[in-house]
């Protein structure tokens, strides 16, 4: 497929030759990453990667918007991106830099308002290129610009407060233990964001039983919340037709289309999957998607066509950004040590996706996690919490004491909300906060005594 | 309920029942519940059996099966062309290709044409190997040698992922192929076993058509068990000279036709 020639611009015209198109001088410039260094497309060396750095800060914003990463007639992520700018205002700053984009970000003058006024003209591929240019000092001071509101049950992401994913999995989908490990991520005050069940087995009859479960849970203690089972979106579409009920529609996405079709999903499928949550799901709405999405996941699938991870990751929010999700969230620790090596990997990748969701104007969080073949341990994830913290995520995943037994890695804690509330003078999502009050959970802007309790809910 | 000062002070006899619910509760699920908190932290105690946990999932991905047992085993050793225990991590790619002085070594060391070859490596867990090798081995092949299927040599492959086995497998010509190999440690436990199989091995061949008996563990499926099972398993594959998705295909007709 003929792709426009592309003149790169810089003011050193030593590194002119040294990059032959757009796609390398990104992969080139990407802070180190041992999934780009498997796909070969890693820098050689620290000076060829701030070289691409450079040329990355010296080149115009419509450079990136003619050279998508994967090419239009091939791609149906790309086509779902391009086609969603706003012209207008992608005339406005076609002429920008990616370095004039990066001083903007961080600029004291500009705020959520100033960021709203541009988004519309973005595409992934800008996104991505300012993320590479950005410290990660930068990276949580532009996010804490950012405030994304969603709204299904509750409203999560607005200014003041922080979120939690309640995530009660079971290795033998044991309902009762679920309902167990739901009590007590409450009593701790989380899972304002959603009570989100990842099923062992993708059947309609399991993904039924846990959402009745759930669902039940929600209705007797009138939880101000909303429930998901993480199977995969076909399952659930069945499930629902058959009436189950589910708040949340769920599905994890990929920057390609061919890496969608690993997912086994595609954007026909989304479209419906999208058409039947608005008519079907049990919430009031109007944000009623559910996406997860991670580094990685392309060049795993061999659907990466040459492209580094992180440009892949700001695609997949792209296409998210398409259904107006109540939740996306990147699971950043989970894929391997082969794609993020480490806890200095693990905290970047982090810090970058939160900030490209939010830029592409999505409600972001994250699963901070790892594995135990990763160099990371729950120190690390810890400290990435603080950082997102900081940087106003919406919300993260937590599991009890961390350790997820049926996916087998580990999470932020309950006990972490706790922790992140206090330190950042943060509450919970108003709604939940009000009911956790009357349970007797929540008192003049802390935890009380009787918190952790599940015998609240006998 | 309201958070005022008397809301801890309920009667003593409720605690207990309390108590014993949660006991009942935490008892009967594998998750870390009622493990209490100090402030808005874990308690010391549920903080250290934790970081004791993930201590033991690390050591077991990050020691090497020791060459002692190896020796035991009676194993032929090779290596891929991973260097070391980070490279091990960072390029799976690597770990699925045979030194090259461990391809010579092969030819020199190992009979040719096996009914099913046995490769043994620590994979993500050395710990599972050290645990469960010793005794699922023998069971597996004395029970092929009762059946008259050839075991050849078996070999023992450092740093070594699932696909190895396509590569030994394909340079020995061997009719199937089985890989014992360390599975990515939980918590729960870091001892855990995975027997893949395939038949007709040869580098590249799709995972689909490959087999797997997981889980293999004192507290999972016994070792001594899945070594009998893995005699059934392996003997079947040969009579069908199909494994993975083929075979289950297979048993599809095969149920639907009876």
């Amino acid at each position: 497929m003929p792709v426009k020639p592309m003149a790169i611009e810089t003011t050193d015209s030593s590194v002119k030759s040294r990059f032959d198109s757009v796609v390398e001088v990104l992969a080139t410039a990407n802070e180190p990453k041992t999934g780009d260094e498997l796909a070969g497309i890693a820098a050689e060396s620290d000076a060829k990667r701030v070289a691409a750095k450079r040329v990355l800060a010296g080149m115009r914003l419509e450079t990136l918007r003619e050279n998508p990463v994967v090419p239009y007639e091939e791609d149906e992520v790309t086509r779902v991106i391009q086609d969603g700018v706003r012209e207008p205002i992608y005339d406005e700053l076609k002429d920008w830099t990616v370095a004039d984009l990066r001083e903007f970000l961080v600029d004291s003058a500009t705020g959520e308002r100033e960021i709203a006024a541009i988004r519309p003209g973005l595409t992934s591929e800008m996104i991505a290129a300012v993320t590479k240019l950005m410290s990660n000092l930068d990276l949580v001071l532009a996010t804490s610009k950012m405030e994304v509101t969603a709204r299904c049950n509750t409203t999560v992401g607005e200014s003041g407060t922080l979120s939690f994913r309640l995530q009660p999995n079971d290795p033998a989908d044991d309902v009762e233990n679920m309902v167990s490990a739901i009590r007590e991520g409450l009593a701790y005050g989380v899972g304002d964001a959603v009570i989100g069940v990842n099923p062992v087995a993708d059947s309609v009859e399991t993904t039924t039983r846990i959402l009745e479960a759930t669902h039940e849970f929600i209705d007797d203690w009138d939880v101000p919340t909303q429930n998901c089972c993480l199977a995969h979106v076909t399952t659930q579409m069945d499930a629902m037709r058959q009436g189950a009920p589910a708040d949340l529609v769920f599905q994890s996405l990929a920057g390609t289309e061919a890496g969608n079709d690993e997912f086994g999903v595609d954007v026909d499928l989304l479209d419906e999957a999208y058409d039947l949550a608005r008519r079907r799901c049990t919430s009031s709405g109007p944000n009623v998607m559910y996406f997860e999405t991670g580094q990685g996941a392309e060049l795993s699938g061999d659907a990466h066509h040459g492209v580094d991870q992180l440009t892949l990751e700001a695609r997949c929010y792209g296409l998210a950004k398409q259904y107006d999700p109540f939740l996306v969230n990147t699971v950043v620790g989970f894929i391997g040590p082969e794609y993020l090596y480490d806890g200095q990997q693990v905290i970047r990748a982090g810090l970058e996706d939160v900030f490209m969701g939010q830029l592409h104007g999505l409600s972001m969080g994250i699963d901070a996690c790892y594995t135990n073949h990763i160099q990371a341990d729950q120190n690390d994830i810890e400290n990435l919490a603080v950082l997102l913290a900081a940087a106003g995520t919406n919300y993260f995943i937590t599991v009890p004491m961390g350790d997820d037994v049926m996916l087998n890695y580990q999470s932020n804690s309950y006990h972490d909300a706790g922790a992140l509330w206090e330190l950042f003078d943060l509450e919970p999502a108003p709604a939940f906060r009000d009911w956790l009050a009357e349970m007797g959970l929540w008192h003049n802007g802390r935890l009380t005594d009787r918190a952790g309790d599940p015998t609240i809910f006998a | 309920m309201t958070p005022d000062s008397n809301a801890n002070a309920t009667d003593p006899t409720d605690d207990r029942t309390d108590a014993e619910t949660l006991r009942r509760v935490a008892d009967r699920t594998p998750t870390r519940l009622d493990v209490g908190r100090a402030g808005p932290r874990p308690p010391t105690d549920a903080l250290l059996e934790f970081r004791e946990d993930h201590g033991l999932a690390r050591d077991a991905v990050f020691s090497r099966v020791d060459d002692s047992l190896v020796d035991d085993l009676d194993l032929v050793t090779l290596r891929t062309r991973v260097a070391d225990a980070d490279q091990y991590l960072a390029r799976p790619d690597l770990g699925r290709e045979l030194a090259e002085e461990s391809i010579t070594r092969l030819h020199e060391e190992c009979s040719e044409t096996p009914g099913v070859q046995i490769v043994v490596s620590d994979g993500l867990s050395s710990t599972a190997v050290e645990t469960s090798v010793p005794e699922l081995l023998p069971v597996l092949k004395d029970g092929l040698a009762e059946r008259d299927i050839d075991v050849g040599t078996p070999v023992f492959v450092e740093f070594g992922r699932v696909d190895v086995m396509d590569v030994i497998g394909e340079e020995l010509a061997a009719d199937c192929c089985v890989i014992l190999i360390g599975e990515r440690p939980g918590l729960r436990t870091a001892e855990s076993l995975s027997a893949y199989f395939v038949y007709g091995p040869e580098r590249g061949g799709p995972t689909a058509e490959k087999s797997v008996v997981s889980n293999i563990h004192d507290s999972g499926l016994p070792p001594v068990e899945a070594g009998a099972e893995l005699v059934d398993l392996l003997a079947n594959v040969l009579e069908q000279e199909a494994s993975g998705i083929d075979l289950r295909e297979d048993d599809r007709e095969f149920e639907t036709e009876s």
